[in-house]
């Protein structure tokens, strides 16, 4: 009996199973894939985190949303519907279809987050779930969504590897990266600040800061910045004193704070509070720069802001039809207007509903196929790609600077630069995003 | 050594007859209904309700027998996850070596910590606890990423070695089995407007639950036990009498760390994936809530604590603004949006603040948790009968 | 020399907050014997007076400018504050830029019934009660008032500046023959709460009320057979406790903005500083709060990092605190300057 090993008794136990477990695929016998709608309604399920640090940003997810329901179903103006270069949506649901959602809170857990998810899928009978305000839940959720055969259109998510090592065949990524950001940085930092400058990192200690502080740092390294230093901060830091503090004698005359959320706001009027906004080292001015801006939360920073760079997927006040059209009928709806969050949220869920309408079915394969290597434009940011290889969008990315005279409390950045695709362009092979494999679409059941 | 007395065994039996209905007990609402909202009997949560309760039944052990209130059990179930996760990617698919090596990581963590925490009481020992767990999740999140992948969670991938699995052709993620049996595989039985799920791996959780209440009611009633209970009225006592009480509350602990590890490597085994946030001392306090809310010290107490808390969070947080104005459309416009709009700082995003309140009350008012309450309206049950029976008959059976 | 100056400054402001919020925990520990969760919810609390008194003189006229526009595209609504239209520009705009310090002023009559009211309200009827359901009901406390100003403020953190005189930072290391600069307005935090815990101290020692009060500390029941009514007094330094937490709570939000959660944020690290000093021990408080803001501070130095990373421990800025703590409470049973038989049933 050389083959009674162990591996030859799991392998015994499977067929055995597998004979066991075939009645219970009986599910809904005529559905190919999983929660393939039945009625005159199909669900997407919108998971956002509604408590903890980044609730207001996920409410504004929500209210995008909720927005881009509103329209696919023929209500309201039609927002960006009108200005999308794809003209498969008619305001008649998706496939005749009429939407309906359902809402959960991740409270940007990854447990949390894919409890909630689940429940949407087991539950409510989602199809797709999109949403999500860091990258950790992301990814989490993405994976989840793999397994059990349902479409994820990514929200808030910056760090690389969400198209990177951990990218997954049925997880689309409309919103930009950190190597974007960096590479959309850099030119403008040079232009502004000159070729010799020697730059101090703080980072936020998890693999978001890490992914953001390696793009930032080869991009500037890159055109000739030299980095001095590298701090990582714990993510529970409230009071970045400690760490601002080594900066003002390290020679440095740049501070990059590698920081989202509420790490952002505290290391950013930690450093300002220090005085480093009016020192002259090496003969040069100091100057701080936030590569990834949040305009929700920029506001809690007040006049810290004013002057320091940084990128952001995308800003209300641009003047393309897309953009307009969307602010006007999210701010007629609301009364102010849409933060990025909000932008990316809606038109991934514009997106998905016309690469059903154009594949003729909600089969997360169908819908796969529709969204790999599709080309639009209208949608606020100029013509955009989903590349095939990882399910990446390409497009323009905005660099962006804390405004210096706000009209409104809404005011708070101002759009430098447009930084044009090609500039941002990486090969999917790149070592940043190396490490994963997409896999093949999963339609479950 | 006495074998389960006969309440005992009623007890165990209920729960098995629960546990075994749950799919159809938990979902009392036709599927189209507007009351589907409520229902709980999908696969995701009444697993959690099982892994919860086992860690709940764990935890009870320690904190309601010994009363040393451990705020960082949560880590516990944390490295149990993670073992089991690379059991996962190392080994094979199948949960059973799994589930070992997260029982047993669990029990030599809390073998450690428990050894070093235990050498204090009190609030001393609650801290020590808490400062152990933060460190694991600060340790977890940031600086042992290799081994834990930080803040995204460890997931199995693609391209993990996997020794003992078949070779994967399908370009699908594997998925968690027991010899074969997949943990998500899930028969819908349709009954009139019904659809009540039936799911292998709550099923398998359901049995380890009833596993780990059956092994806490003989820890309950052995001699052990009644050593522990003798810790927790009076310690010093104790000592005076020349019993050295570190090895129990040691062996109290570490069995409650096995149990959390148990319900780590189970949650790993429903969802492949360890996340650091497990390990927060929030999620700490969450376990003390569940064990108080159903009631400390008693058997079924933190079962039913763990279920309320996690209905909560998956039922509550589920009910936004559009669903309220649902339930309300037959209302006059006016009163229609005070309504909801009262109501909706309770449900959706605003459930923190239900559970709050809820929390709040149970603590004020009913000390023993929903425990005391059934047993008090079981006891107001009987006297209302007793007078309308005109006899006598007071004695009623204790809570537990 | 000026780093490790800047440090230990660093590390003093730190350890102010901590020890403003862990000397109120020990006095509503000491008199009333009570563990109280909801401690942060109070450091909290006080800071959103701070951003109450600021949206309320931001309270506007509306007046529509047709010849600006707003996103939209319609006529722009221009907001005059009721304050600067009441007293003109100048003074106006200067009240609103001293909110902070104003809003102290509004902090302590509220703190000082949100304390009252919580002792006779809530936490009166627990005194008899176990210290688990203490730490509960008080943690539920916690979690209900955090949910309630997160419904009415919002998640995110609300910018809350310091006046513009204390914009900016002095070189306070020319002192003493270095170059340091520091910020304003972490200098005053640190005096006032040098005043503040000062104040207690001597309140305690120097006055009847504070005799009576450390007399009813070491022996309630014999302060209370002596005709005193000792309750009334305790219920008065709860208040008292809850009016230093919101105080720290007001001069905290110019050095960080406030948000829902940074009482949480505290709160755990607060119980470790309580503990580390020794339960029911006010000079342990403080010395722990100001002995753990600097090691803080200290662990997180590039060089200190490095060193312990050649010890294999990465990242010691992440565990230092804890670090810190486990070890005081191993070789030091009952923390810096604890007494026996507190807290140890």
């Amino acid at each position: 009996m050389s083959n009674f090993t162990r591996r030859g008794l799991i392998k015994t136990g499977a067929t055995v199973g597998a004979g066991l477990a075939m009645p219970t695929f009986i599910t809904s016998p005529l559905a190919a894939y999983t929660n393939a709608p039945t009625g005159g309604s199909v669900t997407l399920g919108f998971n956002v985190p509604q408590s903890g640090p980044y609730a207001d940003e996920g409410a504004d997810e929500l209210r995008a949303y909720k927005l881009a329901v509103e329209h696919l179903n023929g209500g309201g103006d039609g927002g960006m519907m009108n200005t999308f270069s794809s003209k498969s949506l008619t305001g008649n649901g998706i496939l005749g279809k009429k939407v309906e959602y359902v809402t959960g809170d991740t409270q940007t857990k990854s447990d949390a987050a894919r409890a909630s998810a689940k429940s949407m899928i087991e539950k409510d009978n989602a199809v797709m779930i999109t949403g999500g305000s860091s990258s950790g839940v992301a990814i989490a959720v993405q994976g989840l969504c793999q397994e059990a055969g349902v479409i994820f259109m990514a929200g808030l998510t910056h760090s690389n590897d969400t198209t990177g090592k951990d990218k997954k065949a049925n997880g689309f990524r409309h919103f930009f990266n950190g190597y974007m950001s960096a590479a959309a940085l850099a030119p403008v930092l040079e232009a502004r600040y000159g070729k010799d400058r020697n730059a101090y990192h703080l980072t936020a200690d998890y693999t978001w800061g890490w992914t953001q502080q390696e793009s930032i740092a080869a991009a500037t390294e890159a055109k000739g910045w030299n980095t001095v230093n590298n701090v990582l901060t714990p993510l529970a830091t409230t009071d970045f004193s400690s760490y601002v503090a080594p900066v003002l004698n390290s020679g440095a005359d740049i501070l990059v704070l590698n920081h989202y959320g509420g790490n952002m706001i505290n290391s950013l009027t930690s450093a300002v509070q220090f005085g480093l906004r009016d020192k002259i080292v090496n003969g040069k001015n100091f100057e701080i720069v936030v590569p990834l801006y949040s305009r929700l939360m920029a506001r809690g920073a007040g006049e810290n802001v004013k002057g320091i760079f940084g990128s952001t997927n995308w800003h209300w006040s641009l003047s393309d039809e897309g953009s307009k059209a969307f602010v006007k009928s999210f701010g007629t709806k609301y009364g102010f207007p849409p933060s990025q969050a909000a932008h990316t949220t809606y038109v991934q869920t514009l997106l998905y509903a016309d690469a059903c309408e154009r594949s003729g079915t909600f089969n997360p394969c169908g819908v796969s196929e529709a969204l790999e290597g599709f080309k639009f434009d209208g949608m606020g940011n100029g013509p955009t790609e989903y590349r095939a290889e990882d399910h990446q969008c390409f497009k323009d990315v905005l660099v962006v600077k804390g405004k210096e005279n706000p009209t409104s409390e809404f005011d708070v950045l101002e759009v430098v630069e447009i930084t044009p695709r090609a500039q941002v362009e990486y090969s999917a092979d790149h070592p940043m995003f190396a490490g994963g494999a997409l896999g093949k679409c999963n339609p479950g059941a | 050594m006495k074998t389960i007395s006969k309440a005992d065994m009623r007890t165990l039996f209920f729960v098995a007859i629960i546990a075994l209905f749950a799919p159809l007990i938990l979902n009392p609402f036709p599927t189209e209904s507007g009351w589907a909202q409520f229902n709980a009997g999908y696969p995701d949560l009444m697993q959690r309700f099982a892994i919860y309760g086992i860690l709940a039944i764990g935890f009870n052990i320690l904190f309601g027998l010994t009363g040393y209130l451990s705020f960082g059990h949560a880590a516990f179930l944390g490295v149990g996850s993670y073992s089991a996760v690379w059991m996962f990617k190392l080994l094979s698919m199948n949960i059973i070596p799994a589930l070992i090596l997260s029982v047993i990581v669990a029990g030599l963590f809390s073998l450690l910590i428990g050894f070093i925490s235990l050498r204090r009481s009190g609030i001393y020992f609650s801290i020590l606890t808490l400062a152990f767990a933060q460190m694991s999740f600060a340790l977890a999140y940031s600086v042992l990423t290799p081994l834990t992948n930080g803040e995204t969670g460890l997931q199995i991938t693609l391209n993990d070695p996997r020794i003992f699995a078949a070779e994967n052709i399908s370009g699908n993620l594997p998925v968690t089995s027991l010899f074969g049996l997949e943990m998500r595989d899930t028969w819908t039985m349709q009954l009139g407007a019904w659809d009540f799920q039936f799911n292998i791996g709550y099923y398998i959780c359901a049995i380890f639950l009833l596993l780990a209440f059956y092994i806490s009611i003989r820890i309950f009633r052995s001699p052990f036990g009644m050593m522990l209970r003798a810790i927790k009225t009076n310690q010093t006592r104790l000592n005076f009498t020349g019993i050295n009480t570190r090895p129990y509350t040691l062996a109290a602990f570490v069995i409650s760390g096995m149990y959390a590890g148990l319900a780590g490597g189970l949650m790993a085994s429903m969802d492949p994936l360890a996340g650091a946030e497990r390990m927060q001392w929030t999620a700490s306090g969450e376990i003390v809530l569940m064990t108080i809310l159903g009631g400390t010290g008693t058997l079924l107490g933190p079962v039913m604590g763990a279920g309320f808390i996690k209905y909560f969070e998956n039922i509550f947080s589920k009910i936004n603004d559009t669903v309220l104005h649902g339930w309300f459309s037959w209302m006059p416009d006016g009163l229609e949006n005070v309504i909801v709009w009262i109501l909706h700082l309770f449900t959706g995003k605003g459930w923190h603040l239900t559970l709050g309140i809820m929390f709040m009350m149970i603590v004020i008012f009913l000390p023993g948790g929903l425990m005391e309450g059934i047993s008090r309206i079981g006891k107001w049950w009987k006297h209302r009968n007793a007078k309308n029976n005109n006899t006598s008959h007071t004695s009623s059976t204790p809570a537990e | 020399m000026d780093a490790i100056l800047l440090q230990i400054l660093n590390g003093l402001d730190k350890g102010s907050a901590y020890a403003l919020i862990a000397l109120g925990l020990t006095l509503i520990f000491g008199t009333l014997g009570v563990v109280n969760f909801a401690h942060g919810a109070l450091f909290m609390l006080g800071a959103f007076c701070a951003v109450s008194l600021q949206k309320l003189m931001s309270v506007s006229k509306i007046t529509i400018d047709p010849s600006q526009l707003d996103f939209l595209g319609k006529p722009l609504k221009v907001k005059t504050p009721y304050v600067v239209e009441w007293f003109g520009p100048k003074f106006g705009n200067a009240i609103i830029d001293w909110n902070v310090p104003l809003a102290i002023i509004v902090a302590i009559p509220v703190m000082l019934l949100v304390g009252y009211v919580m002792e006779r309200g809530l936490i009166k009827h627990f005194y008899k009660r176990p210290h688990a359901d203490q730490i509960l009901v008080t943690f539920g406390l916690a979690i209900v008032i955090q949910e309630l100003v997160k419904a009415n403020f919002g998640a995110n953190p609300i910018p809350t500046p310091a006046p513009d005189q204390f914009v900016g930072s002095y070189n306070i290391g020319a002192l003493i023959g270095l170059d340091a600069s520091y910020p304003y307005w972490r200098l005053i935090y640190f005096a006032f709460s040098a005043i503040i815990i000062s104040s207690v101290f001597a309140f305690l020692r120097f006055t009847t009320f504070g005799m009576v009060v450390r007399a009813g500390m070491a022996d309630r029941e014999t302060v209370g057979l002596l005709g005193i009514n000792i309750d009334r007094r305790f219920t008065i330094m709860f208040g008292i406790a809850a009016a230093v937490a919101g105080l720290a709570g007001v001069m905290y939000t110019p050095i960080n903005s406030p948000n829902y959660h940074m009482g949480m944020d505290f709160l755990v690290l607060s119980f470790v500083v309580v503990v580390v000093g020794g339960m029911g021990s006010l000079p342990g408080a403080v010395l722990a709060g100001f002995l753990l803001g600097v090691l803080e501070s200290f662990a997180s130095m590039n060089e200190v990092k490095g060193f312990f990373e050649m010890l294999y421990l990465p990242s010691i800025d992440q565990i230092i605190i804890y670090l810190v703590a486990i070890i005081v409470l191993l070789t030091r049973p009952r923390g810096l300057m604890g007494k026996a038989g507190v807290m140890e049933e």
